[in-house]
């Protein structure tokens, strides 16, 4: 095991023990809003917070969609903030009003969603495009079929912006599967559009490999990954899917039990001390 | 000579590319017409942005780039293609301000023009904004309602839809009304229709009826002058709104407000209930002076 390996595995376990309170206070009727879960994908932004933020010190601006819960606090958002925003209380990081959909945070350069899937890539794109600043996109399998992603990652690639569009790719809109909705894959697409374009498993391993690309030039990554709850709401869809914080737990050993348990703990008590404000 | 209304977006165009308030983007602007000879001769090295054709994504663009600060000018060359356009705005950009405590103010430019140019392109679609909270809507016809409202926004943090009309740009002329007096009727209008009604006014006062002008410059918020809505109430036959657009939508929207204030039937004119055709025989125009003064002659005689 090493430093960066265990580095990533606590910002994945913070955003798996966070989901899991919101999955129990969905559950229980405390939480009564659409929720978005991401339990499952928190590898992806885990490891490139880590790289972006720890490793090439950089602090982008963030367009995630409505999955999001895992990328804010990967990327040093305020966990008290969200589970007051979920739980509706005063304080919420997007006023109450975002909900689980449309986190927004000026602290960490999030820049809140409105709900239609893949409007962020365009307005990532736009934003990249005035601010010149490194961006971070973050969308769906299902949503880079939007017809307006497909021609936002063109124009990104004309300009050569320093942006990194993340595809979470979990095979699934909702639960129709990629194969039936299109015969295509989104790092073709990318390499057509003469940017460059990969696809990769949420192994962190794999997706370290890429970081000298970041923000040099346009690039896109679709990362294979795996949704564990329901695509709204708590729920399970299939009990025996691959889990990769699981499997980095058994692989790192017995000091990532103990911490996830540390993490477990302390998370437990932050949704704790609000549901009893309900 | 006095400045155009077509010199006067030129000029504060070109001031605030030169003062980098923010860029310009949109399809085409660069070509032969610089849109109307509304745009100065600037590049993408000024802040001249030539969008690719992809409309939705182009909205899109032009709101992410008003979240880093600037006040992008967002040229929409015909006001029909909002309807691909204008998805981002009045999702994103109207309501970033509103959900995030995040302003995000973008000033559209939706030029209207009609006659001969088919079934989408055609007249004003302002209305497909008016029905999202957070932008506001104006139709400046002339030079100095033009200055105003871009000095406005430039204070403002909002997401403004500047309803142009391309019979506009030659205008040097300001417009008054006239709310004084016992009327029979008052012409409330909107965009392109301004210019007919004031013809209209004057043949109707030729056949001594007393006919009062409300011009509107404001559609949302909607603003007109507190002494409109007397005249209009002590007058013999209330009022018709005109617009360039379907009457299903702002007009009819904008004349019940008033009717609720006045207590006065609001007639309304504007597009037909029928889609537009290339030829002049199928065309579908806003109500000229003719078609005003037979409507208005209509009701002053019921």
């Amino acid at each position: 095991m090493n430093k960066i390996d265990f580095e990533i595995f606590k910002l994945a376990a913070e955003c798996r023990n966070f989901e899991i309170n919101v999955f129990n206070a969905v559950k229980n009727k405390k939480i009564t809003i659409p929720v978005y879960l991401s339990a499952g994908q928190e590898y992806i932004p885990a490891t490139l917070a880590y790289l972006i933020k720890k490793e090439l010190k950089i602090n982008p601006y963030i367009f995630p969609q409505h999955r999001c819960h895992s990328i804010y606090i990967s990327f040093g958002g305020n966990k008290l903030k969200l589970v007051k925003e979920l739980l509706g209380l005063k304080g919420g990081c997007s006023y109450t009003k975002g909900g689980s959909a449309s986190i927004h945070s000026e602290e960490i350069k999030m820049i809140g969603h409105d709900g239609h899937m893949g409007t962020q890539v365009p307005i990532g794109v736009g934003s990249c495009f005035t601010s010149k600043k490194p961006t971070i996109v973050f969308m769906g399998d299902a949503a880079a079929e939007e017809d307006y992603v497909l021609s936002s990652l063109g124009w990104a690639s004309t300009k050569k912006l320093p942006i990194l569009f993340i595809v979470e790719d979990n095979n699934l809109s909702i639960l129709t599967e990629k194969k039936i909705r299109r015969n295509w894959n989104m790092h073709d697409v990318a390499k057509s559009f003469k940017m460059k374009g990969y696809e990769i498993n949420d192994n962190p391993k794999e997706i370290s490999k890429f970081k000298k690309y970041f923000f040099k030039e346009p690039m896109l990554l679709n990362i294979k990954t795996n949704r564990l709850f329901w695509h709204s709401g708590a729920g399970q869809d299939n009990p025996d899917i691959f889990d990769r914080l699981n499997f980095e737990m058994k692989r790192i050993g017995n000091k990532s039990f103990k911490e996830n348990i540390l993490i477990k703990n302390y998370i437990d008590k932050l949704w704790q001390r609000q549901l009893e404000k309900l | 000579m006095a400045k155009t209304v077509r010199e006067t977006i030129k000029y504060l165009i070109k001031s605030h590319l030169l003062k980098k308030k923010g860029k310009v983007f949109g399809q085409c602007l660069t070509a032969v017409g610089w849109v109307g000879g509304t745009l100065p001769e600037m590049y993408e090295k000024d802040g001249m942005i030539e969008l690719s054709m992809a409309d939705v994504a182009g909205g899109g663009i032009v709101t992410g780039s008003a979240l880093m600060n600037e006040r992008p000018i967002y040229v929409i060359r015909y006001q029909g293609f909002n309807w691909y356009n204008c998805p981002m705005i009045v999702n994103y950009a109207a309501k970033s301000k509103e959900l995030w405590n995040k302003p995000c103010p973008v000033f559209v430019r939706g030029i209207g023009m009609e006659g001969g140019i088919g079934p989408v392109a055609g007249s004003s679609h302002h209305s497909l904004y008016f029905r999202m909270p957070g932008v506001k809507i104006c139709a400046p016809m002339t030079p100095k309602e033009y200055t105003k409202i871009y000095k406005q926004y430039m204070k403002e943090k909002e997401v403004y839809y500047v309803s142009e009309h391309r019979g506009s740009f030659n205008n040097s002329k300001e417009f008054k009304n006239d709310l004084k007096g016992k009327k029979d009727l008052v012409l409330i209008a909107i965009s392109i229709t301004r210019f007919e009604v004031e013809k209209a006014k004057k043949i109707l006062e030729d056949k001594g009826y007393k006919i009062g002008i409300c011009h509107v410059l404001w559609i949302k918020p909607f603003k007109i002058p507190s002494e409109a809505y007397e005249i209009i109430k002590s007058s013999k036959k209330g009022a018709i709104l005109l617009d360039d657009d379907y009457v299903d939508g702002i007009s009819n929207s904008i004349a019940n407000k008033i009717n609720l204030k006045t207590n006065k039937s609001i007639y309304t004119m504007g597009l037909k209930d029928k889609t537009a055709g290339a030829h002049k025989k199928v065309d579908n125009l806003p109500p000229n002076y003719k078609e005003i003064v037979k409507f208005a002659k209509k009701i002053l005689n019921e």
